[in-house]
C-alpha cells in the first residue's frame, strides 16, 4: 500500500536570487518529498575575473581587489596578498606593522564571526532579530576601523611592506572600552538566546554531519574543519607575521554537526579578543612601513611565492609568480568558501529542505570569495 | 547579442561627465531635482484629466507610496552588506517605511541593485525586473551597478546595470555608506512624488514615449 | 623535511618520477604527468600528506604548469608538487581519487585555463556559463578577437 503511493523525485532550483543563500548562489536540489536526494551547486554568478585583473594592475593596486573578495572580512583578505608580495620581493616588514596587522585581522575576525552568527539566526527563521543584536557590535568594530584607516568595509589597510596608517590616539582606549563594555553583552546574549535555546539545539544538533576524515579529504578548512574535531589552524601550524609570539587556543568541536561549527565560531571570538589585548599591550614602537617601497614595486623575474593565512572562513592563500614587471604574472587566490563547498553534497544528502539552508549557513560561505 | 540601451537613454562616450539621461555628474553643475524629474504643474501632460479631484488623488497616492517603498532583496555583492546595515538598528531605513525587504520580486516595487552585475547573472536580473509590477523603480547602489566599479575591463562584468534596465537613482561609492543609501532613497522619494497615476503619463514625463 | 630527502623518498617509491626539485617557501618537486597519481598516492598514504591545499594552473607561453600544494594535517609539514605539460592540448591525470577536494579546483582550472584532467567524473565549466567559448585566464585570450571579450549568455525575452 505504501509502495502504491510511491512518487517520483522532483528537481527544484534554489536560484541565484534567494533570500537565504548568502548571495548569488544556485543549487539544484533533487527532492523525494522533503528529503534531499541530490544537490548540485552551481556558482559563478559573481565571477568578476579578479585573477585576470590582478595581472593587469600593479602589486599595490591589486590589494584593493582582495577587499572585495571576502566582503565580510576584508582585512583578512588583504593579508595573504601582501604577504605573498613581500615574499616575492624580499621585503622585511617592521615589527610594529606586523602587530598592527594582527590587531586589524583579529578585530575583523570578531566582526565576521558576529555577522555569521547573526545570519545563521536569519537562516533558522528568526527573521533578523539576532542579526540586529550581533551587527550592533559589528558596527562598533567598523567604527574602530574607520578611526584606524578611514573606511568601514573595504579598507585596503594592509599594503606591501606594512600598513597604511598608524594607530591614532585614543584607539587603544576605545578598543579596550569596547571589550569591557559592549562585548560582554553580546557574549552573554548569544548563549542565552541561541546556544542554550532548546529549539536551536534541536535544529542544529546532528544535522549536516561532516566526519573528520571526510573533512580533511574534501580540503575543508577553518571553523568548518575545526568543528569536525581536527585541531588545525594555520596560525599555529605554519605561523606567519609574528603570530608565534601570541598565546591563544584553538577551539574544536567533536561531532562535526551544525551546532559544533556554530559554537566554534563563538569561542573563536573570545580567542581573538585575547590576541588583540596582547597585541595592544605589547605594541612595539617603530615605523609602520618598510623603507623604499614605491608604487612601481617590482619583484625578481622567475620568483614565486605561496602565502597561507587563516582567514575568518578558512585557509586563504595566494600563489604569486612574477616576471619582473610591476604587475604579478599570475596571482591565484585560493579561497576557503569555494573549497568548503566540496563537502556540501556530503553534508546535505538525506536531510530535509529546511536543513539545507541552515547547513549552508553554518558552512558560512561568502560569494565574493567563492566566485572571485 | 547586442544589448540595447533602454529608451530615453544613450551610451556614454569615454570622458563624458554626464549620466545616461544627459544630467551633469559634476556636483556644482547639477540641475535642481525639479528640473531633472519634472515639475508637478505639467498641464500638457495631464491633458484632459486636469481637474482637482485627479490631482488630489494623485497627491495622496504619491504620498502614500513615498513612505512605503518595498525594496526587493537583491543583494549581489559587498554593497548588499551595506544595504543590510542600512536596514538594521543604527542606520534605520524603517523610518522611511522601507524596511519590508521582500524576497519575491512580485511583491516589491523598488529594485536596489547592490553589487557587481556579472554576465552570467544578467538573465536572472532581467527575469527579476520583469517579474516586478508597475510602477517599479530601480536604484543602482554602488560603483559596480553604476558603471562596473573597480572591475571595468573584466571579461565577465556588465559595465553598469543601466545597460540592461532603466535606472532611476545612482548611488556611487565603493561601498557607499548606509547614509548614502538613505540619501538615495530620499532622492527616489522626490522622484516618486512627481509620478502619475497612469503609466502613459509617467512615460511621457520620463521621455520614453 | 628537506627537499633532497623528499625527492629520494619519492624516487624510491615511484622509480624515476622526480624531474626537478627546488626550495623556496616549501620543498618543491617537479613530476612528469604520467607518474602524478602514483606519486600522490604515495605521498598521501605513506608520507601523511592527507590535505590538498590548492591546485593552481599557470600559463607560461610555451607550457602549462599545474602546481599542487599539500599539507600533513594536523601538523606542520607542507610540500609542493609541480607538473609541466605542453601548451597545445594539455592533459593531466586527475587526483580526484586521491583527494576528493580536487573536485571543484580541477573544474576551475579547466574552466579558466583549459587544462583537461583525465579521470575527473564531472569536468564541466564552473565559473563561466556553459556556452562560453575560450579560457579566460590564458595569456592569449581575446588577443585580436574582440568578440571573445563581449560574449553574453542567452538573455530572456521580456514582455513589454
Amino acid at each position: 500500500m505504501i509502495n502504491a503511493l510511491r512518487t517520483e523525485t522532483f528537481e527544484i532550483n534554489m536560484g541565484p536570487q534567494h533570500p537565504s543563500t548568502h548571495g548569488v548562489f544556485r543549487m539544484v536540489l533533487t527532492l523525494d518529498g522533503e528529503t534531499v536526494v541530490d544537490v548540485v551547486p552551481k556558482m559563478g554568478y559573481l565571477h568578476r575575473g579578479i585573477e585576470k585583473l590582478a595581472e593587469e594592475n600593479t602589486y599595490v593596486q591589486g590589494v584593493t581587489f582582495t577587499d572585495r573578495m571576502d566582503y565580510l572580512s576584508p582585512m583578512t583578505g588583504n593579508f595573504p596578498f601582501v604577504l605573498a608580495v613581500e615574499k616575492l620581493a624580499g621585503i622585511e616588514v617592521p615589527l610594529r606593522a606586523q602587530y598592527l596587522r594582527i590587531i586589524a585581522a583579529e578585530l575583523q575576525r570578531i566582526a565576521s564571526h558576529l555577522a555569521s552568527i547573526g545570519f545563521l539566526g536569519n537562516d533558522l527563521g528568526t527573521w533578523y532579530s539576532p542579526l540586529m543584536y550581533t551587527l550592533r557590535e559589528r558596527e562598533i568594530i567598523l567604527d574602530l576601523f574607520e578611526m584606524l584607516c578611514g573606511a568601514r568595509m573595504t579598507p585596503t589597510y594592509m599594503r606591501p611592506g606594512g600598513v597604511s596608517q598608524d594607530l591614532p590616539e585614543g584607539f587603544k582606549d576605545r578598543c579596550l572600552l569596547f571589550f569591557e563594555k559592549n562585548m560582554p553583552r553580546i557574549m552573554g546574549e548569544v548563549p542565552a538566546l541561541l546556544t542554550d535555546n532548546e529549539i536551536v539545539q534541536m535544529r542544529l544538533k546532528n544535522v549536516g554531519v561532516l566526519p573528520a576524515e571526510k573533512a580533511i579529504a574534501c580540503s575543508v578548512s577553518g571553523p568548518s574543519l575545526r568543528g569536525s574535531g581536527v585541531k588545525f589552524d594555520i596560525r599555529k601550524a605554519v605561523p606567519y607575521n609574528a603570530y608565534d609570539q601570541f598565546e591563544f587556543d584553538i577551539p574544536t568541536g567533536t561531532k562535526g554537526d551544525n551546532f559544533d561549527r556554530f559554537v566554534v565560531r563563538y569561542e573563536e571570538i573570545k580567542q581573538s579578543m585575547r590576541i588583540v589585548r596582547q597585541a595592544l599591550a605589547n605594541l612595539p614602537a617603530g615605523p609602520i612601513m618598510a623603507p623604499g617601497i614605491t608604487r612601481n614595486l617590482r619583484a625578481p623575474a622567475g620568483s614565486e611565492a605561496f602565502a597561507r593565512t587563516e582567514a575568518s572562513r578558512g585557509e586563504l592563500s595566494v600563489y604569486m609568480a612574477s616576471d619582473g614587471g610591476v604587475a604579478p604574472y599570475r596571482c591565484k587566490l585560493r579561497s576557503p568558501s569555494f573549497i568548503n563547498l566540496t563537502a556540501l553534497r556530503e553534508m546535505l544528502l538525506g536531510s530535509r529542505v529546511a536543513d539545507v539552508v541552515v547547513t549552508l549557513g553554518t558552512l558560512d560561505i561568502v560569494l565574493g570569495e567563492v566566485d572571485r | 547579442m547586442e544589448i540595447k540601451p533602454p529608451p530615453g537613454t544613450r551610451r556614454l562616450q569615454p570622458g563624458e561627465l554626464v549620466d545616461v539621461r544627459g544630467n551633469s555628474l559634476i556636483m556644482g553643475d547639477r540641475k535642481p531635482l525639479a528640473d531633472v524629474f519634472g515639475t508637478l504643474d505639467e498641464l500638457s501632460v495631464y491633458g484632459q484629466n486636469a481637474n482637482l479631484a485627479y490631482s488630489a488623488v494623485n497627491t495622496i497616492y504619491n504620498w502614500c507610496r513615498r513612505w512605503s517603498y518595498w525594496p526587493s532583496f537583491f543583494g549581489l555583492a559587498c554593497c548588499a552588506i551595506e544595504m543590510i546595515a542600512g536596514g538594521l538598528g543604527r542606520y534605520d531605513i524603517s523610518r522611511f517605511g522601507a524596511e519590508m525587504y521582500r524576497a519575491s520580486p512580485r511583491q516589491a516595487d523598488l529594485l536596489i541593485v547592490s553589487g557587481t552585475v556579472t554576465r552570467k547573472m544578467a538573465p536572472a536580473i532581467m527575469r527579476v525586473y520583469d517579474q516586478m509590477a508597475d510602477p517599479k523603480f530601480v536604484m543602482a547602489l554602488g560603483g559596480c551597478a553604476c558603471m562596473g566599479g573597480p572591475f571595468v575591463g573584466s571579461y565577465s562584468v556588465v559595465m553598469g546595470v543601466d545597460q540592461m534596465i532603466p535606472v532611476d537613482v545612482y548611488i556611487p561609492g565603493c561601498p557607499p555608506r548606509p547614509e548614502a543609501l538613505l540619501h538615495g532613497l530620499m532622492t527616489l522619494q522626490e522622484r516618486g512624488d512627481r509620478g502619475y497615476l497612469f503609466k502613459k503619463e509617467d512615460q511621457l514625463l520620463k521621455g520614453e514615449a | 623535511m628537506s627537499v633532497d630527502s623528499l625527492a629520494e623518498a619519492i624516487n624510491q617509491a615511484v622509480r624515476g618520477a622526480v624531474v626537478a626539485k627546488s626550495t623556496g617557501n616549501m620543498p618543491s618537486v617537479t613530476i612528469g604527468a604520467g607518474r602524478l597519481v602514483a606519486v600522490c598516492n604515495h605521498l598521501k598514504s605513506q608520507m601523511g600528506f592527507n590535505y590538498l591545499s590548492s591546485i593552481t594552473g599557470v600559463d607560461y607561453y610555451d607550457r602549462f604548469e599545474v602546481i599542487y600544494h599539500l599539507h600533513a594535517v594536523p601538523g606542520s609539514e607542507q610540500v609542493c608538487v609541480k607538473v609541466v605539460v605542453n601548451h597545445d592540448d594539455p592533459v593531466v591525470p586527475s587526483v580526484f581519487n586521491v583527494w576528493q577536494g580536487a573536485d571543484l579546483q580541477e573544474r576551475e582550472v579547466y574552466d579558466l585555463m583549459g587544462i583537461r584532467f583525465s579521470g575527473h567524473p564531472n569536468l564541466t565549466r564552473i565559473l563561466m556559463w556553459d556556452e562560453f567559448e575560450g579560457h579566460p585566464l590564458r595569456k592569449d585570450f581575446g588577443m585580436g578577437n574582440q568578440a571573445a571579450w563581449e560574449q553574453m549568455p542567452h538573455m530572456p525575452q521580456l514582455e513589454t
